[in-house]
């Protein structure tokens, strides 16, 4: 671990809402190369904890460390982005009026001043990156068609398209299959391993058959702390987790434990 | 993958509008067929299309609504105002250096700030350059904070209420509530003559034609995606790394700045700015103007300027005191029958009648299902 070291640490991470604390001095981190997953019930902070990563929520106390020293909560949320944190929404977000193609393109890396988008062309090399990715999604009949006209679970998928394009160090995925087919979700999980081959991956997700297949370590969050973190298995045979999160009988073969 | 370069998407229309205004009319005006009084009407709408584009770039596109463009408008009319106003002066009825109103309010010396105005390329920098700081400024105090939607219109409202109370005062040796007006003549050429009028008018129409391709060219550039992202989905453009107050700064200046070539375009050729032309109401005007004409089209805010100033110009002649009623209905009218504009009624009565060729469809087929969408096969 040492030789690898951490992609993002976060230190004492606190955030209260109106009063309500929903991380209570969370200290976690991200491997390089990890496929991490983020389980817990409706309510325990995994989402407030991509918010703090990416900086769409400020921490009343704590710190974000990406990379080997670079502070994230002093940063602005395009800065954070731009330092290789790319983020897929709960809901998904892709700009319904536009095609696929031009969807990808606002997202390809490229310089995002003012200036670099009026006057930069859109050079071939970065357009090629589009076809491809539009190819690995399965989308690629559809690139022309306005992104408001797919399904649900083509939807979710350009928004990890994009986040792709973005070419990021660490990927934050809030529920990927999240309203997706059997078929859609396995697609998806071996998508995920494929990134996390050379990138650093948290997922947030309640299906635990996909989190099985998919997760190199799980974290289990409850009540805005860090309750265990392990392996699959290991998360799976905790009675703590089995107790407020999977519910009992539910410990081997869970399928999907939503509440 | 091709990506098709911005300046081809402006050429064609750009051309047929260069080819309508820049050549069209001037033949129909050397024929006889428009006089110069029409031609003079005219080169007017026109200088207030461009007032209309960057209404659209910056609502129609961005959805940012601003309530305060004729603040901008004022920056430039009363810009170049203040340079007719210099050059007339010495022919006026006292005869001094200095603008007549000034010497009723018994200014005797010309006020400092009216000096820069005096030389004429300094006059259009300061029109074009004041509306465009003037937004920067505005901009970093609101959008940095992230002042967004109907907060933003009303505090841009509440500007355009304050410019308009702080022009109406004589301390500010703008002429008060009487504006700026009797100009005479621009590089010593009466404004009466018809070699100025027409002058006047192909400058505007060349100025108009410059911004249209301009402002196309923006929006097919990858500009445009972003403003269109940024009117859609702001917090996902966040979250792709776009700094997302610049943009919106950036967009609020260029539509101030094209407010501002308005007023130095208009103020000649109308021949008179006053404060009632860059309060409240006329900044509403814009959006109506847009909104009837069609947003996020360029073309129609433009057939909407021009066309509601016309039917302003006519219907005033004849039924001045049904004007504001029939502006307000056509407006409301608008917004409820045709959202997308007038440019959008010709898609719009495409699509109603593909829906009633299916519903017509689905009748004649006796027992068929109706489609699950209800919107027919």
């Amino acid at each position: 671990m040492e030789k690898r070291g951490s992609i993002v640490y976060l230190e004492d991470i606190t955030v209260s809402f109106d009063g309500f604390q929903v991380l209570r001095g969370v200290d976690f981190y991200v491997d390089r190369g990890e496929l991490r997953a983020l389980i817990g019930p409706n309510g325990a902070g995994k989402t407030t904890l991509l918010d703090v990563i990416c900086g769409k929520v400020k921490p009343a106390t704590g710190r974000v460390i990406f990379g080997d020293h670079t502070d994230l909560t002093t940063l602005e949320e395009h800065e954070i982005t731009m330092l290789g944190i790319g983020r897929k929404f709960q809901t998904p977000a892709v700009f319904k009026h536009l095609t696929l193609v031009e969807n990808l393109t606002l997202a390809l890396r490229q310089p995002r001043g003012v200036w670099s988008t009026l006057f930069g062309a859109v050079g071939t090399t970065q357009m090629d990156k589009i076809a491809p990715t539009l190819a690995t999604l399965g989308l690629l009949d559809k690139a022309h068609h306005k992104a408001g006209a797919l399904a649900h679970g083509e939807m979710q998928w350009l928004e990890i398209g994009m986040v792709i394009v973005q070419e990021p160090a660490l990927f934050l995925l809030d529920e990927p299959v999240a309203g997706m087919t059997k078929d859609e979700r396995e697609r998806t999980g071996q998508l995920l391993q494929r990134l996390a081959q050379d990138h650093a991956v948290l997922v947030v997700e309640h299906d635990m058959e996909f989190v099985r297949q998919t997760a190199h370590r799980v974290t289990v969050l409850h009540e805005g702390s860090i309750l265990c973190e392990g392996s699959v298995d290991m998360v799976q045979r905790n009675p703590r987790v089995v107790e407020v999160y999977l519910g009992r009988g539910h410990k081997v073969d869970a399928h999907d434990s939503r509440s | 993958m091709k990506y098709s370069p911005a300046w081809k998407k402006a050429l064609i229309p750009g051309s047929i509008l260069a080819a309508l205004l820049l050549i069209g009319l001037p033949i129909l005006n050397a024929l006889g067929v428009l006089s110069d009084y029409y031609l003079n009407l005219f080169g007017k709408y026109l200088a207030l299309a461009i007032l209309a584009l960057g209404m659209d770039l910056i609502w129609g596109y961005t959805g940012i609504l601003s309530l305060g463009q004729a603040i901008f408008f004022g920056c430039g009319a009363y810009a170049m105002g203040m340079h007719l106003m210099l050059e007339s002066s010495g022919q006026g009825v006292y005869g001094e250096r200095i603008p007549d109103f000034m010497v009723w309010n018994r200014v005797t010396t010309l006020p400092l700030f009216w000096k820069p105005f005096q030389y004429f390329p300094l006059a259009v920098l300061l029109a074009l350059a004041i509306p465009a700081v003037a937004a920067c400024i505005f901009g970093i105090l609101t959008f940095r904070r992230r002042v967004s939607g109907t907060y933003f219109a009303i505090l841009t409202q509440a500007m355009a209420f304050a410019t308009w109370l702080m022009c109406n005062r004589n301390e500010m040796n703008l002429g008060g509530t009487n504006g700026l007006t009797d100009f005479k003549s621009l590089f010593g050429v009466s404004l009466h003559t018809p070699f100025a009028l027409r002058t006047l008018y192909l400058v505007t129409a060349l100025c108009l034609v410059g911004s249209f391709i301009a402002c196309k060219w923006l929006v097919g550039s990858k500009m445009g995606l972003v403003l269109t992202a940024l009117r859609d989905q702001e917090q996902r453009l966040r979250f792709l790394g776009y700094p997302i107050a610049q943009y919106k700064i950036f967009i609020f200046a260029l539509a101030a700045a094209l407010a501002g070539l308005s007023g130095i375009l208009y103020a000649p050729q109308v021949g008179i700015i006053t404060p009632s032309q860059i309060g409240v109401l006329p900044s509403l005007e814009v959006v109506v103007w847009v909104a009837t004409g069609g947003r996020g089209t360029l073309i129609g805010a433009l057939l909407g300027a021009v066309g509601i100033n016309a039917a302003r110009s006519l219907l005033t002649a004849y039924y001045p005191e049904w004007w504001p009623i029939i502006l307000g209905g056509l407006f409301v009218g608008v917004v409820i029958l045709f959202p997308d504009g007038l440019v959008g009624i010709p898609n719009q009565l495409r699509q109603r009648l593909r829906r009633t060729r299916a519903q017509l469809f689905e009748r004649s087929v006796p027992g068929s299902v109706p489609s699950p969408t209800g919107r027919g096969v």
